[in-house]
């Protein structure tokens, strides 16, 4: 645990002095914003019963998924084993799984850090629309908490594949692209499977219930109407148990 | 029958555990391959408590394979490892923080300065967190890192600082035993000579292992020689040991006024050559006799053949000399096996 503590304190600081990372945020904000526009837009054209813009807003999450995760992860364990610098690291008394644990510690604050920044989006548009359109459901803070919980939670499995991805490669622009390919798979994966026609065909009937467990947007659409289900939990949180565990004999086998 | 060779090899293993503990570094038959090559064939060598030993041989001889699984970076196919009596395959943990390793080309991170990057791996080696700083500053003057180079980033240094920030961080833990990779590779003549002087340092309080090209270097420094050629070790001992078994013959050196015809005539010798003037010296004649020849009365002999003889020296046979010939049996050893076979 100590040394958990020792590589993530300087991870989360070489983060902070990469430039990549500021590139992340910066695409990562300014896509959110725009995001958020997009929501307020099509939220006002609409019947406004239909969908809040924060729901609509945590709807498009995915999006700059693919652009921020593949830039906070890439460098974690590509960079270093192209530099060398990995073994070095190894030959401290530190376990592969520290290592491991303190990346992904590292890579998921920022995540989360940024996330919360985008979050400011829809409580700067509430404070600047509350004098001439005092709506209650531009602030919907149920669905706000619901949607950042949903986020954090699938961010644990998306930053996980992202240092997997990392840990296979020693080129940082290939461990993006597996990451990119990893996360669309994943996210779109459960969505693709639930549009097939499985109710016409009886013999892929049973694809339905697993199509629907990997839905990525059924949860998120539970998690922004308040229904917290345990289901979500487990299948992220193995997914990035899996994932990690991965990345511990990758690191220990290719050192 | 089988009774005597079970008690031989139980015997054996007695006296390996016993010379285990109180080594620094054993190392017992170690075997490693790569696919079908065979980096490494039953090595097998010591490194007592408090010595310095070079560790040689040619590109791909298999040196730095076998400096990465004593640093528990790749394990053995087989053998036995130990540091300080602790086998490296089965508690890596343990002996990784009884030793301080420089990898080969010294990978360092680039954006950190050199004191962040000393004080992160001072932690990460268990040094207690009150004595980081101590450590480190203690380190950084050894390694003359304090004045100049300790608020640069390492990104930005010199081949010849890189090394020592390498050697520094080797250093950190106080460790027991010290296995430095090419520490002197790159570097220019004044920042060798203090990278020796700080590796000099070293003697008697910790067990340290150097590989290097540079054998000159080793000679200056090292207690011991280890030579590895095609993953055997080939040679084993002190340089003075190591001239009597490989050096079969004397070379002198003679300036005078005769050619290497006449000086061959005079000794009844053949291997005599005429070595033209440079630069840096005058011309001679180098005399090549075998260990056996009798050398008592040279110099009255080339006297007596009316030779004015301005020099008459001997020249000591280098570390190069030795290397080059236990690496050429070695080759010549493999090739009859490889022949036979």
């Amino acid at each position: 645990m100590k040394h958990f503590s020792i590589i993530f304190r300087h991870e989360l600081r070489m983060l902070f002095i990469s430039p990549s990372t500021y590139v992340a945020g910066v695409i990562f904000l300014c896509l959110m914003g725009g995001m958020y526009w997009v929501a307020l837009q099509l939220s006002s054209m609409t019947d406004s019963q239909e969908q809040l813009p924060v729901e609509a807003y945590f709807y498009l999450f995915w999006i700059p998924l693919f652009i921020l995760v593949p830039l906070i992860t890439m460098r974690s364990f590509a960079e270093e084993r192209r530099a060398g610098t990995l073994g070095a690291l190894l030959t401290t008394p530190t376990n592969a799984l520290s290592i491991v644990l303190g990346k992904f510690a590292a890579a998921y604050s920022l995540y989360l850090l940024l996330w919360i920044l985008a979050l400011a989006f829809p409580v700067i548009g509430w404070w600047m629309l509350k004098d001439f359109c005092p709506d209650p459901r531009l602030l919907a803070l149920g669905s706000m908490i619901g949607g950042i919980v949903f986020v954090a939670l699938s961010g644990l499995f998306y930053v996980a594949i992202g240092i997997l991805a990392s840990s296979l490669t020693r080129s940082m622009l290939v461990a993006g692209l597996l990451t990119s390919c990893g996360l669309f798979v994943f996210i779109v994966l459960g969505g693709l499977l639930q549009m097939l026609p499985l109710d016409v065909y009886e013999s892929f009937a049973w694809l339905r219930a697993p199509a629907e467990y990997l839905s990525t947007f059924k949860h998120l659409e539970n998690f922004t109407t308040g229904l917290i289900d345990s289901r979500p939990f487990f299948l992220f949180f193995s997914g990035t148990i899996l994932a990690l565990g991965l990345t511990t004999i990758n690191v220990e086998s290719k050192a | 029958m089988e009774e005597d060779s079970n008690e031989n090899e139980e015997m054996e293993e007695a006296a390996f555990s016993q010379s285990a503990e109180n080594d620094a570094i054993t190392v017992r038959g170690l075997t490693k391959v790569y696919g079908s090559y065979k980096a490494i064939s039953d090595v097998s060598f010591s490194v007592k408590r408090g010595e310095i030993v070079g560790f040689l041989g040619p590109n791909g001889a298999g040196k730095s394979t076998t400096m990465r699984i004593l640093a528990g970076l790749t394990s053995a196919n087989s053998g036995i490892a130990r540091i300080c009596g602790i086998s490296v395959s089965r508690d890596s943990f343990e002996t990784k923080s009884h030793l301080g390793y420089m990898p080969e080309n010294n990978p360092l991170p680039e954006e950190l300065r050199v004191i962040e990057y000393l004080r992160w791996r001072a932690k990460l080696k268990n040094v207690p967190a009150k004595k980081v700083r101590e450590r480190v500053e203690a380190v950084m003057a050894a390694c003359d890192l304090a004045r100049k180079a300790q608020r640069k980033l390492i990104g930005s240094l010199s081949k010849g600082f890189r090394q020592r920030v390498g050697i520094a961080d080797a250093l950190l833990s106080e460790p027991d035993v010290v296995i430095l990779d090419e520490p002197t590779i790159g570097l220019d003549p004044h920042q060798i000579l203090g990278i020796r002087s700080l590796i000099h340092g070293l003697r008697g309080n910790k067990a340290v292992l150097i590989s290097s090209h540079i054998l000159p270097e080793i000679e200056n420094v090292c207690d011991r020689v280890i030579i590895i050629n095609q993953g055997r070790i080939v040679a084993a001992g002190t340089p003075q040991e190591l001239r009597k078994e490989f050096i079969t013959t004397r070379t002198f050196s003679i300036v005078s006024d005769a050619t290497a015809e006449k000086v061959k005539e005079i000794f009844g010798v053949e291997d005599c050559t005429d070595v033209p003037a440079t630069q840096f010296g005058r011309a001679s004649v180098s005399l090549v006799v075998p260990v056996a020849f009798p050398t008592e009365g040279m110099l009255e002999k080339l006297r007596l053949a009316g030779v004015v003889v301005e020099e008459f020296s001997e020249k000591r046979p280098s570390l190069e000399d030795i290397f080059m010939a236990a690496t050429r049996r070695s080759y010549d050893v493999v090739n009859d096996f490889r022949k036979k076979t």
